[in-house]
């Protein structure tokens, strides 16, 4: 018997509408666990480099993480891998919602979607019966309006469904698939699923998901319920209103956006606003906060209410959560009650809520600079909100420029031409990135930034404070129960962080500690996207209830696998390196791993180089962040090296972790000394 | 068999819909609780308490399972409350055949809360952080009867889906082959 995995998928061939079920291996789950783990490796094997985002022998993978569908609290993401049109590397993008818990009541831990539809489709997946139906009725649909229409014709109200809105369809490469409250939204997996015709996958199942020990298992949950309830009555002291707490930040139950709106870049990521967030601003947008939201909602089995139905006046109802709140409304110089407006159009379209309003408004930057010209924005509008309207109707259907802007702002930069590229600023691997500018570089943020492949700051930074607190007794007080660290050490590392000085940014974590802090973020991230947990209940938040510690108990008892710190450690790696080796093998090198030029006014080039050096050989990758094949070979993933080897990635003077370093590294360390 | 008026604590869940997030942590603890052997496996299709959700219209009520009921019955009306439109069904106990909620999915026999007969308070309770589901002991008189028991709520299901004379003739079958 299989615990928390139902031990099959569902492989789906579009081209030829065959359907199987498919045991998988139990071994696998040892070694990479299950979510992306299990996914990354089914990406290794089947989806070489040659193959293009929309060929039809690109994957489409939904996984339920391992241990999705039981009473473990918050464990209910879905995890999307496919590669990705913008970046061409491995998107691994997740939802909260309902989904996944469904799947695996359905008896399925992962839905694997190859080939292409010949017409538009839809799954339907009720336990055993599996069908592909006709979706040729719901082209053109919106995303959430799409969920509703096949619940009724279905007639099912407890389908989970996720779709894909004209954005989708229409292969934007910033489209999203949307599911409840919840969307997987980075990296354009929505275009994926439109190219291969799919419209929605709808779930409902009505099995049994078994743990291994009982007993055990739920006695952890309750810990971890209790801590929540705990933490909830302690915030944490010093720091900003939206990391005080547990979950996503808490943006629809917040009213102050002082914090957002003056520190965060306004347009395309280029102005920032001090003395904004006046009374009268407060006063107007909690107005309109409170007449547009109706509820706060949670995910499946999650106390955390980090999503809201909103329904701005006089429009249709959706669901939103986090920063999505203010992209649109900053992005366009405008207000709140502009912001979730547009929202609503968008969510419908289904498009990426950090994406879709920063390629907008570089646009208008274009046009503004007559790069873009009448010609190409025939009647645009005079004011701003008309031209997002204008704009994102134009994408979403890739009419004229819109055709352009549909791929991002480094695409439409290189199509656009003539010093476009210029404005395309705020990328990372050709993937938007928050509209964050800052001044003094910070050397943790650097590495998490440069080496973050799901590309997104937000899905590897969190657990370590984003800030040194400015008085000891205050980081004496914050490392008292400070338990979720793997090692005593961070303690230290934070209690001598200072503000200013000598043990302050840029030089101070030094490079071995920035490796620690950005290795230990990064695990918890990669352990939640492999068991389906909520960031939120625990890599995102400062002290989560799910930790290093708690993990390896909750596997073992829930699973069945025989686990410790040590080797959830070690499976974290392996499925980290593999998703490594995959953009590896599509190209991705050193020069990739870099932050936008502009992130940090006070850059400093020898340190940087440092951080990086020290950081690749931390991971077991060579100098150009190639894992070698002495650790790809220690980490169970031989096949890995031997494919490096063969396509000659790695040769055999390279296969070891270059303790020389190359000539031109050389000078640069003994002009240091 | 009817008894004599007597005082009893009846235990309730208070129900505050306005409180719901939605979140479905009572089904997940339910079925937990009532698997066998217990917490052993998961499944809010065999959950005794159900959350009756319509999100985009924001309608979210946890229901509890009551008595089994043998025919469906004439509520199709609809409520609207603060605005809110809710179906009869949705404030609806009864296992019914004209819905699915409250069966086993496998068997089809009819689900009931306990209210977690030996825990302090039900597990939906004591899962819900939100507070939407609150308990409490209230003294009441009440006329006693006896208990049924659950074999023969089970027979009852299946001789009203079957008929009585059916299921004698299965048992009857049933022990001739033992």
């Amino acid at each position: 018997m299989r615990y928390a995995e139902t031990g099959y998928h569902l492989e789906i061939d579009l081209t030829r509408g065959n359907i199987e079920r498919v045991e998988s291996d139990p071994r696998d789950t040892e070694l990479y666990l299950g979510g992306l783990g299990t996914s990354a490796k089914i990406m290794w094997d089947r989806v070489p480099p040659e193959v293009n985002p929309f060929s039809p022998d690109n994957l489409v993978i939904f996984s339920a993480g391992l241990l999705c569908g039981t009473p473990a609290t918050g464990c209910n993401r879905t995890i999307v891998t496919t590669i990705s049109p913008q970046t061409e590397l491995l998107a691994f993008s997740m939802m909260g919602g309902f989904w996944a818990p469904e799947l695996k009541y359905a008896g399925y831990d992962k839905v694997i979607l190859r080939g292409k539809s010949p017409d538009l489709v839809y799954l339907w997946i009720h336990n055993d019966q599996v069908e592909i139906r006709d979706a040729s009725h719901l082209h053109g649909k919106g995303a959430v309006e799409t969920q509703d229409l096949i619940r009724k014709e279905l007639n099912e109200p407890k389908a989970q469904v996720a779709a894909i809105g004209l954005a989708g369809e229409n292969r934007v490469f910033y489209a999203s698939i949307e599911q409840g409250r919840s969307s997987a939204s980075r990296g354009g997996i929505g275009a994926v699923m439109g190219d291969k015709r799919v419209k929605a996958i709808a779930v409902r199942g009505t099995k049994d998901v078994n743990v291994a020990r009982p007993e055990e298992f739920l006695g952890l949950c309750k810990e971890v319920l209790d801590y929540i309830k705990w933490r909830e009555e302690n915030p944490i002291k010093g720091v900003m209103p939206i990391l005080t707490g547990l979950g996503s930040p808490q943006e629809m139950k917040v009213h102050d956006e002082k914090w957002h709106t003056e520190n965060f870049m306004w347009g395309n990521s280029r102005e920032r606003r001090k003395g904004f967030w006046t009374e009268e601003i407060a006063k107007e947008w909690t107005e309109t906060m409170e007449n547009a939201r109706t509820r706060l909602v949670s995910c499946y089995n999650c106390p955390m209410e980090c999503g809201a139905t909103i329904t701005p006046p006089g429009m249709p109802t959706y669901m939103m959560k986090c920063f999505t709140k203010l992209t649109y409304t900053m992005a366009a110089f405008s207000d709140l009650d502009f912001g979730l407006k547009i929202a609503q159009k968008a969510t419908e379209y289904g498009v990426d809520g950090f994406s879709a309003p920063q390629v907008m408004a570089f646009a208008i930057e274009l046009y503004e600079e007559g790069i873009l010209t009448d010609d190409d924005l025939p009647e645009f509008p005079e004011d701003n909100e008309g031209r997002f309207y204008y704009l994102l109707d134009k994408i979403v259907r890739r009419e004229g420029i819109g055709d352009v802007l549909a791929e991002g702002t480094y695409w439409a930069a290189q199509k656009i031409g003539k010093g476009a590229d210029k404005f395309a600023h705020n990328t990372i691997k050709k993937h938007e990135q928050l509209p964050l500018k800052l001044s003094m570089l910070n050397p943790i943020y650097f590495l998490m930034y440069s080496t973050g492949e799901k590309i997104n700051i937000t899905q590897i930074e969190g657990q370590f404070p984003q800030a040194p607190f400015p008085k000891r007794e205050q980081r004496e007080e914050f490392v008292k129960d400070w338990i979720q660290v793997p090692d005593e050490k961070f303690k230290q590392y934070f209690l001598d962080w200072e503000l200013r000085g000598e043990n302050s940014i840029p030089y101070y974590p030094t490079a071995e500690m920035t490796c620690d802090i950005v290795d230990w973020q990064e695990r918890m991230h990669y352990i939640d996207d492999a068991l389906g947990m909520c960031a939120g209940l625990s890599s995102f938040p400062l002290k989560p209830p799910y930790h290093i510690h708690n993990y390896p108990k909750f596997i073992s008892a829930g699973a069945g696998i025989d686990m410790d710190e040590e080797k959830l450690t070690e499976a974290a790696k392996r499925y980290r390196t593999l998703v490594r080796a995959i953009n590896i093998r599509r190209g991705m090198r050193r020069k990739d791993d870099k932050p936008p030029e502009n992130h940090w006014k006070k850059r400093f080039p020898e340190l940087e180089k440092e951080l990086l050096d020290t950081y690749y050989k931390y991971k077991g990758w060579n100098n150009e962040g190639i894992p070698t094949k002495e650790y790809l070979d220690k980490m169970d993933l031989g096949y890995v090296s031997e494919d490096f080897l063969k396509r000659g990635i790695l040769t055999d003077s390279e296969d070891a972790p270059s303790e020389e370093a190359p000539a031109e590294n050389a000078t640069v360390e003994e002009e240091k000394v | 068999m009817k008894g004599e008026k007597k005082k009893k604590i009846v235990k309730t869940i208070k129900i505050d819909v306005d409180k719901c997030n939605g979140c479905r942590a009572c089904e997940v603890v339910c079925s937990a609780f009532h698997a066998s052997p217990k917490y052993s496996s998961n499944n809010p299709a065999r959950s005794r308490i159900r959350v009756i959700r319509d999100p985009l219209r924001d309608v979210y009520v946890p229901v509890c399972a009551g008595e089994y009921a043998v025919a469906e019955c004439a509520g199709r009306d609809k409520y609207t409350i603060d605005g809110k439109e809710y179906d009869e069904c949705a404030f609806c106990r009864a296992s019914c055949p004209s819905r699915q909620e409250f069966k086993e999915p496998d068997s089809g026999l009819p689900l009931k809360c306990d209210m977690c007969e030996g825990e302090d308070e039900p597990l939906c309770v004591q899962w819900c952080l939100v507070d939407a589901l609150t308990y409490e002991e209230r003294e009441e008189e009440v006329e006693e009867t006896e208990e049924q028991e659950e074999l023969e709520i089970g027979l009852e299901a299946l001789a009203s889906k079957y008929g009585l004379q059916k299921i004698m003739e299965t048992v009857a079958r049933l022990s001739k082959k033992e």
